[in-house]
């Protein structure tokens, strides 16, 4: 569960200290709710956008715009997975840089954001998944309210320990893949204590999309993110 | 060279410049360009045709902010480059980006041109924003000149691998010519927009209509 940030910290001078985002990040009230979701290549955005949009498809409007490298596949996949209406998917180009499109400068991103905004009005959630980049690829708060990375079990065990923006700073961790971490020999107990070390109060969740393909725990997040949302 | 056109040469201005190879994909998907030295023609042909075309509509477009023109004017300057912009995945590509500078700059000589048009063409939106800054048509000009170039030098590192420092030195090769484009513009800045000049180029006009059908089918890494 999301922790609501309301008492104060003194003034911390440690450059190194994680604390969650003080700021909250500007609300604009009438639109739709912006959920990125990022991580490396293959960790489970895409398996986890398509699991959100079946979890959530029913009782709340979405849509999603895809940055992956190879953009038409990952639109391909949901439109194929019949998830989502076709024209309720955009996909972006990012000039071989995903962490642009998402962080320095998001024009293609708002525009296909604004897009769907138009074609759909009364939308309340959209979904942009991030090409898969590294470890530093964060989501600018100019194109995002709220942000989930994503690392998979057999990415190793040390990759919550290895830090960097997106495990320390995004809104919500998710382990993934549990269901490989004996086959990976990873242990799912040091990533999880690694990564609440790195996070401070930031929520971790671990899951496997394919012992529940839904992904329960993250669509309750987002679903206690949207009714949080000033109307 | 005025700020506000430094602001808009630099790669890192937030316009969405970064995701348009101005046709070298596609030119490097056909086999057309896999070196530095079949790179130096494909930029000095842009520069001369669709950089000549952008340079002559920037320059008008930063005439027409000094004297903040009217909706009517800029509907019409908009027009005219549309009616110079036969591949309808060009004028997507440039309006993206047109839309993308107005995201980026706020301002009230902008304002009148997004009431004309709210995705103007990127040589407008450019000489728009420098003229609005007190820049001057050749400022203008000479931003969208470097840019016809340098965005698809930039895609060619990043799609072949090229040697960045090669590819910089053709870009600098090319700096007198930029010039001599920019000052041809500026000598049509004041024109009456129906008669601006209209060079042409027809090969990247195919390109990015070909990019733009590849696009739906296999992968494309650029919009255009
Ligand atoms: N075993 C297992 N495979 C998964 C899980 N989640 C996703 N995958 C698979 O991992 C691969 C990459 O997933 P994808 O969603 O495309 O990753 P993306 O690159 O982050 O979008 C696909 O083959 C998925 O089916 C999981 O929880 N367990
Ligand atoms: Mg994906």
């Amino acid at each position: 569960m999301p922790v609501e940030h309301t008492h104060t910290h003194p003034v911390n001078f440690d450059p190194t200290a994680t604390e969650p985002d003080p700021h909250a990040a500007a609300t604009h009230a009438g639109r739709a709710f912006r959920l990125g979701i990022g991580g490396p290549v293959g960790s489970g955005k895409t398996a986890l956008v398509a699991a959100l949009c079946r979890a959530l498809g029913g009782q709340v409007e979405l849509a999603v715009v895809t940055n992956d490298i190879y953009t038409t596949e990952d639109a391909d996949f949901l439109r194929g997975a019949g998830v989502l209406d076709a024209t309720r998917i955009e996909a972006v180009q990012t000039g071989c840089c995903p962490h642009t499109a998402i962080r320095d400068d998001i024009s293609a991103n708002l525009d296909a954001v604004e897009h769907l905004e138009q074609h759909h009005p009364g939308l309340e959630l959209i979904i942009v998944e991030s090409g898969g980049d590294n470890l530093t690829a964060v989501f600018s708060r100019g194109l995002v309210d709220a942000q989930i990375f994503v690392v998979d079990v057999a990415g190793g065990d040390k990759v919550p320990r290895k830090g960097g923006p997106g495990v320390t700073t995004a809104d919500l961790l998710v382990i993934n893949k549990i269901d490989l971490a004996e086959q990976v020999r990873a242990d799912l107990g040091v990533m999880v204590t690694d990564a609440h070390r790195m996070r401070g109060e930031l929520p971790v969740i671990t899951q496997s999309l394919v012992r529940t393909p839904d992904a329960p725990e993250v669509a309750a997040w987002v679903r206690d993110r949207l009714a949080a949302q000033p109307a | 060279m005025h700020a506000a056109a430094l602001m808009l040469a630099d790669s890192r201005f937030p316009g969405g410049g970064h995701a348009h190879s101005g046709g070298l994909e596609e030119a490097v998907a056909r086999g057309l360009v896999h070196s530095e030295s079949d790179l130096a023609p494909f930029l000095a042909g842009r520069l001369r045709t669709a950089g000549e075309l952008a340079a002559v509509f920037a320059g008008a477009a930063a005439h027409a902010g000094r004297r903040d023109a009217g909706v009517d004017h800029w509907r019409l300057l908009d027009a005219e480059l549309d009616a110079r912009t036969p591949s309808p995945a060009q004028r997507t590509a440039s309006r993206a980006q047109g839309r993308g500078t107005l995201r980026a700059v706020s301002h009230l000589v902008l304002d009148t041109l997004a009431a004309a048009t709210p995705r103007p063409h990127h040589p407008i939106a450019v000489g728009a924003v420098v003229g609005a800054s007190e820049g001057a048509p050749a400022d203008a000009a000479l931003t969208v000149a470097y840019l016809a170039v340098s965005g698809p030098a930039s895609a060619a590192v990043r799609l072949l691998g090229l040697d960045p420092f090669a590819v910089n030195a053709l870009v600098m090769r090319l700096i007198p010519v930029m010039h001599t484009v920019a000052e041809y513009a500026v000598r049509h800045a004041g024109t009456d927009p129906a008669d601006l000049p209209a060079p042409a180029a027809v090969g990247l006009d195919l390109l990015a209509e070909a990019h733009d059908r590849h696009s739906q089918k296999e992968v494309r890494l650029f919009a255009s």
